[in-house]
């Protein structure tokens, strides 16, 4: 039976906060800020300058947004079951042919540039859904192929050297400025909510939740099972293709060897943090942003604390390994039962 | 077949929490013999099967190989002692050549390392014991499905069997390569191995075995001679209902007359082969069909084959009048279909998902992903499902695997109500539910199928499916052979049909 929910208990609101996707990544957040506020109040400072607002949370909100697109594709593409290996490279292949377009004066339309490049991007996130999809491939292993392979074809583009460039336009993408702020946030802030509102105002985010809490159920309901993982795996590849662009007008140049590198382990990471599952089923794309938020915020902090670079990875895995464990039901529980313990025998 | 008793089973008892598998049994195993062990779904065929090979250890008795208590034995000591298991599903290594498997962890060595030449040498003659001359060096998984089977017989008869037990040996076998595991079964009897031989398929129990023993919800119930056992006996044996002759007055409901309804599907000479036999079925429309049989007759095999879960090879299907081939269940389920599987884990519940969310799945697939229904739309269709099949639930929002399991099935029921289909194929629909959800959803199925439904029900429960069904028809060892309507619908008829075979 229903029983229709009248007034609400306040504890029982309480728990319903805490037990929320949302709570323990933004308390891991509130608390990493709140270490900088402690032992750096300039890190909070925000300066306006020329129409345009600098600072460090300006500066993180800036470095994030090509890993936060990486993981607004990875999200969906882990929520299906799947993980793809591949989007740092397809990053390096959407640098390298927009700089090529760019240097070879192939087109000038800053449209159509980016047209080109993410056509390409979809064209490497469809081939990675052909290979899953219809060859049925383990996706760890059809993502690995593109991964390694699509770096040299980044690397055939440039023919091995940074392609640098000179385009008005495309600079505006990592350089730009809107309403005083990156103009970068606004492509992620555009693109989450393009996706929220392609995911949760169809029924697109039910079928890919569903495919990934049960994919035989769902074959047997009339979801269209192939279909939407091809079609999410060519997100992934927009969406990195995107990131790539970013990085790449950024430093007007494309490097085909670095840019991107190892950034798909930081958007698997973004997404295991924001607490959707690797097996697949439920996912959140606001706690995904959160753990991407949470990511550079700690790499702003390392740098900004003058650690040496050394340290940083160490740092970085250590902090990880933290905020997995507070995320942690189970690890929370057993903590929680030590603590009383430990009271009792007071 | 000699006299001497190789293994003796004396009072053995084992109990799980809240479920008594074995009470009590006994069983006496002679050299040479193939001893069939019948009983039908948790009459602790596995359980024995378990305690005989010590992976679980018993409440109470004893077991005696030759003589010796090997009772409170491990595993692999049982195995060394002579009594090796050959099960369902191959448990060898696919990817290693046949001879790895055969003697993996025993492997000839010289010097530490493996003698390749004695191994594969070794495997042959092992295998040349059985009739079987094929390339030991091939990976295993090159073989078919009745070749690996005799490789894990041969691996088991090699570690020394003086019993061997092969747990549904044939369920995925095709009719030659039983022939063939049979003809290896009588080589090794012949040799004095004593065989448990455990089968759903009763024409092979008949075919191949000496004695029958039958328990029965984990009591012993006794062993037969194969020639003093009919097969009605046994099934009234595996049962424990008692099969009268043919004319049974305890008959219900009066006949309809079909031909008033409409056809809505017609299956003619459908089937695949090692699948099921070609099957010709037509569903009216109002009509409720019922599949009885055995498990293992090929109930569930049918209601993939019409659901496009399986795609056959021989026949043609038609709905309403037009040829369909259902390449998938998408297709079928446009065409009206719906199918409420057997495994509501594995093919019905999406676990993770809310009560909600899986109630109004299979509508929403059928709508295609960008006419979503609303909040709204979801909401009252889950609330209107949940109020008329009285599914209890404290929220709309609750992950479906936190229901119970009666309520579990009513959602998966719901799911497919909410698709409004013409024809429903409900696949033991009332399995692990309780009394008052098995009645619940016994009165909706016939209140359905006054509106006008067709729907076929499939289930273990004799009573269920004669108190439902207008039509039954029969299955045996997955083929059709017979069907039964209006008077003549009763548990007995449905028994007696099996027990006489077909053909």
């Amino acid at each position: 039976m229903i029983t229709d929910s009248i007034s609400v208990p306040r504890e029982d609101r309480l728990s319903a906060i805490r037990t929320s996707k949302l709570f323990w990544p933004l308390a891991a957040l509130a608390l990493l800020l709140s270490f900088n506020l402690i032992t750096d109040p300039s890190f909070f400072a925000i300066e306006y300058k020329n129409g345009v607002f600098f600072g460090s949370l300006i500066d993180i909100l800036n470095r994030a947004a090509p890993v936060a697109l990486l993981a607004l594709g990875m999200t969906l593409v882990i929520a299906t079951g799947g993980i793809d290996l591949s989007v740092g490279s397809i990053m390096a292949i959407a640098g390298a042919t927009s700089a090529w377009l760019i240097s070879h004066e192939v087109v000038n339309s800053l449209w159509l540039i980016l047209a080109i490049s993410l056509g390409v991007s979809l064209l490497a996130g469809l081939w990675n859904g052909l290979l899953v999809t219809a060859l049925g491939i383990q996706p760890i292993i059809a993502t690995l192929i593109l991964m390694v392979a699509g770096r040299g074809i980044a690397q055939l583009i440039t023919n091995g050297q940074v392609l640098t460039f000179s385009h008005e336009g495309f600079e505006m993408i990592g350089g730009g400025a809107f309403l005083g702020l990156p103009l970068s946030i606004s492509i992620v802030i555009c693109s989450y909510a393009l996706a929220l509102l392609l995911l949760r105002k169809t029924a697109l985010g039910l079928f890919i939740e569903s495919i990934g809490s049960n994919p035989i159920a769902s074959h047997y309901t009339g979801i269209r099972s192939n279909l939407v993982k091809f079609s999410v795996y060519g997100v992934c590849g927009v969406a990195a293709g995107l990131a790539g662009l970013i990085l790449t007008s950024d430093i007007q140049g494309a490097d085909a060897n670095n840019v991107g590198l190892w950034s798909e382990l930081d958007a698997i990471l973004a997404v295991v943090i924001g607490g959707t599952a690797l097996t697949g089923g439920r996912f959140s794309l606001s706690t995904t942003l959160v753990g991407v938020v949470i990511l550079q915020t700690l790499t702003t902090t390392i740098l900004t604390h003058g650690l040496p670079v050394q340290y940083t990875l160490i740092v970085k895995s250590a902090v990880v390994i933290i905020v997995m464990l507070l995320m942690s039901a189970e690890f929370r529980h057993q903590m929680k039962s030590l603590f009383q313990r430990g009271q009792r025998s007071e | 077949m000699s006299d001497v008793e190789i293994l003796a089973v004396t009072g053995l008892s084992k109990s799980f929490p809240g479920v008594k598998a074995l009470n009590d049994v006994s069983l006496s195993l002679r050299e040479g013999e193939v001893h069939a062990l019948m009983g039908g779904n948790g009459a602790g065929k596995s359980t024995l099967i378990k305690c005989l090979t010590g992976f679980y250890s018993s409440d109470s008795g004893k077991v005696f190989l030759a003589g010796k208590d090997i009772s409170s034995l491990k595993p692999d000591q049982i195995q060394t002692c002579g009594i090796s298991t050959v099960h369902q599903e191959v448990n060898l290594i696919p990817t290693l050549s046949v001879a790895e498997n055969i003697f993996l962890g025993r492997q000839p060595k010289i010097r530490g390392r493996i003698d390749w030449k004695t191994m594969n040498s070794k495997a042959r003659a092992v295998l040349a014991r059985l009739n079987l001359d094929i390339d030991v060096t091939q990976m295993l998984s090159s073989y078919s499905i009745a070749i690996q089977q005799m490789v894990a017989i041969a691996r088991g008869v090699d570690m020394s069997a003086r019993v061997l037990i092969l747990d549904e040996p044939t369920s995925s076998l095709d009719l030659k390569e039983v022939e063939q595991l049979f003809s290896v079964m009588r080589r090794l009897t012949a040799e004095g191995t004593a065989i448990v031989f455990v089968t759903h398929f009763l024409d092979q129990v008949y075919a191949i075995s000496n004695r029958i023993s039958v328990l029965r919800n984990g009591h012993y119930i006794g062993t037969y001679e194969k020639a003093d056992l009919p097969q009605n006996a046994l099934i009234s044996k595996m049962l424990g209902k008692t099969i009268s002759d043919k004319t049974d007055s305890s008959t219900k409901k009066q006949s309809q007359d079909q031909d008033e309804k409409e056809v809505y599907l017609t299956a003619s000479g459908i089937g695949k082969s090692g699948y099921i036999e070609p099957i010709d079925l037509k569903v009216h429309q109002g009509e409720v069909i019922g599949l009885a049989g055995l498990l293992g007759s090929g109930r569930s095999e049918i209601a993939k084959l019409l659901f496009g879960v399986v795609q056959p090879d021989t026949g043609r299907l038609y709905v309403q009048g037009t040829e369909q081939l259902f390449s998938s269940p998408r297709k079928a389920i446009q065409q009206g279909l719906a199918f409420c599987p057997e495994d509501r884990k594995k093919e019905g519940l999406i676990g993770e998902l809310s009560v909600k969310e899986n109630i109004i799945l299979a509508l929403q697939a059928k709508r295609g992903w960008y006419r979503a229904l609303t909040g709204v739309q979801q909401e009252k269709i889950a609330k209107d499902f949940i109020k008329s099949l009285k599914i209890v639930t404290s929220d709309l929002n609750k992950p479906v695997k936190e229901l119970s399991g009666g309520n579990q099935q009513k959602v998966v029921l719901a799911r497919w109500l909410a698709s409004a289909p013409s024809f429903l194929i409900l696949d033991e629909p009332t399995r692990g539910v309780d009394i008052g959800a098995h009645q619940e959803i016994v009165r909706i199925i016939k209140g359905l199928s006054k509106q006008g439904l067709a729907i076929m029900v499939i289930a273990s429960e004799l009573e269920e499916v004669v108190d439902i069904s207008d039509r039954v028809i029969v299955l045996k060892d997955r083929k059709q052979i017979k069907e039964l309507s209006g008077d003549e619908i009763s548990e007995a008829n449905v028994l007696s049909s099996i027990a006489e075979g077909a053909l």
